[in-house]
């Protein structure tokens, strides 16, 4: 049984380097007009606020909200990367976040050389490691490209890497940004098939998206997020009915039954 | 604590990723040159070969004498010197890989060291052809560079967590680290010989208190067939502890808080 319980968490970004960083120019974008300070009276930008649910196996809940609703440093909490300032989160389960497309491939280095940090990242032996090179340059249709460094390669064929290596690993919670729904259409047919497997393979799957068909077709949860704290949690019909505008409601609604 | 351990321990586990990042490092910083990785030999011993004989003539010095120490001493301070730059930014240029999966932090400071390991390992090379050259046998003391290995991986280790950290959250870090470490390098008994200053009682008590030395010392000692001199150990062990524990107290605190500074 997988597990997914946060508890309460805040998380607030501290302003070290102001005027000098690129820091700035992300967190406030991602949080706009969230300023507080801390107890040192630092100046922080505070991304999430008393945020609390709990999921269980069978539950795909997808995050909606405007941009800079919280939604991604969520997903990076939940991921494990940042670790909240107060609250805590209880994870039972591997999970595997897909939060850029980019994520973590070395640029400089080839494709079979980033497949195989990632298999050695997951533990993988040897044989599983060929078998992973296999799998990724068959979905991904790279073949003699992956002995070329990743700078070479288009936005296209990068993507198409990215999306590869991370539905290669079939996760127990699977945590999802927008990125891997974005892409050409042709690439998409393909992709879709192997997306779904990997989704309906998970016990809890969490999607961050704006792409309200997704929503309803994917998710049996929403959670909306507005400025760093849970406006609504509840089934995608009720909540979206409230999070949209009429007309795009009942037009998104007459998409998913069509 | 338990945390801080826990992610320690996690980056022992995936030591075959630590392993093949270093290999990897290396590898893409001579990707397409002639000689690969073997640029490191080469230029260390053109190194030492030029330096090694001006510096005897300068300090009267025997050349048989003066130059298996000054490539031992130079091998090693340019592994202690790397380490202490490359540790600097060990968490920031890795922001990629903190903000994109979890991994263990202690993974960064991992990688730098085998790196840089991977590098001395290349500049041995020269060590050994300078004894061939010049006949130095050493002797069954020698022996007791393991036990010194072993201190200075630990060393290396936390060091690259503890200026991980501060060069993460304080971004003058770096450059203080680099200059600290040049007036070290003049400070250090690596180009002069400590035997030169023996009879001059201040520059005794700057040797005998600089940690570098006794860390040095301890590998350069047996290796050159001096007896090992138990205060010199004593005081490695001593200044190796203060390191770690100091690191341990900092990494505790401040491990959450490193994809935030990043």
């Amino acid at each position: 049984m997988a597990r997914l319980i946060v508890d309460n968490i805040s998380i607030s970004f501290p302003l070290y380097h102001v005027e000098s960083r690129s820091l700035k120019k992300t967190v406030l974008a991602a949080a706009s007009g969230r300023l507080g300070e801390d107890k040192k009276h630092r100046l922080t930008v505070e991304a999430l606020r008393n945020v609390s649910f709990s999921l269980h196996s069978g539950d795909r809940v997808g995050f909606i909200g405007s941009n800079g609703a919280g939604k991604t440093t969520l997903l990076r909490a939940m991921a494990g990367i940042y670790e909240p300032v107060s609250g805590s989160i209880t994870i039972d389960g591997a999970v595997t976040a897909l939060l850029d497309a980019s994520q973590g491939l070395n640029m400089d280095l080839t494709g079979n050389e980033n497949i195989r940090l990632r298999a050695l990242f997951s533990g993988f032996a040897e044989a599983q490691i060929k078998q992973l090179q296999a799998d990724v340059a068959a979905f991904a249709g790279l073949d003699q490209f992956l002995d070329l460094p990743v700078r070479t390669y288009s936005s296209g064929m990068i993507i198409r890497l990215g999306f590869g290596l991370a539905t290669a690993i079939k996760p127990q919670i699977l945590l999802m940004d927008e990125w891997l729904l974005a892409g050409d259409a042709s690439f998409m047919d393909k992709a879709k098939h192997r997306l779904e497997t990997v989704v309906e393979g998970a016990e809890i799957l969490v999607l961050s998206s704006h792409n309200t068909d997704i929503i309803l077709r994917w998710c049996n949860r929403v959670i909306w997020m507005d400025t760093g704290r849970v406006r609504a949690d509840g089934p995608p019909q009720e909540v979206l009915a409230a999070y949209l505008a009429p007309d795009q409601f009942a037009h998104a609604m007459a998409g998913a039954a069509g | 604590m338990a945390l801080a351990a826990a992610d320690i321990s996690e980056t022992v586990r995936l030591l075959p990723l630590v392993w093949t990042l270093s290999l990897f490092d290396i590898k893409l910083r001579y990707r397409g040159s002639l000689l690969g990785p073997f640029w490191l030999t080469l230029s260390t011993a053109i190194m030492v070969g030029s330096i090694g004989f001006l510096y005897s003539r300068l300090f009267h010095q025997q050349i048989s004498n003066y130059l298996p120490f000054l490539t031992i001493s130079l091998v090693l301070w340019s592994f202690i010197s790397t380490i202490t730059a490359e540790s600097t930014v060990c968490f920031t240029q890795a922001q990629g890989l903190i903000h994109g999966t979890r991994m263990p932090h202690s993974l960064h400071a991992a990688r730098v060291v085998m790196r840089n390991i991977l590098v001395l390992s290349h500049n041995l090379v020269v060590i050994l052809a300078v004894f061939v050259l010049f006949h130095t046998t050493p002797t069954l003391a020698a022996f007791t560079v393991l036990p010194a290995c072993m201190l200075w991986v630990a060393d290396a280790f936390a060091v690259g967590l503890l200026l991980g950290v501060f060069g993460a959250r304080f971004r003058d870090i770096p450059p203080i680290i680099g200059s600290v470490m040049q007036i070290a390098f003049y400070l250090t008994p690596i180009m002069w010989n400590p035997v030169m200053l023996e009879h001059r009682g201040l520059a005794k008590a700057l040797i005998e208190l600089n940690p570098f030395f006794s860390l040095l010392e301890i590998m350069r000692g047996p290796l050159m067939g001096l007896p090992i001199e138990s205060h010199t150990w004593l005081m490695a062990l001593g200044y190796s502890a203060a390191l770690i524990l100091i690191t341990g107290l900092v990494f505790t605190r401040a491990r959450p808080r490193i994809p935030y500074w990043i």
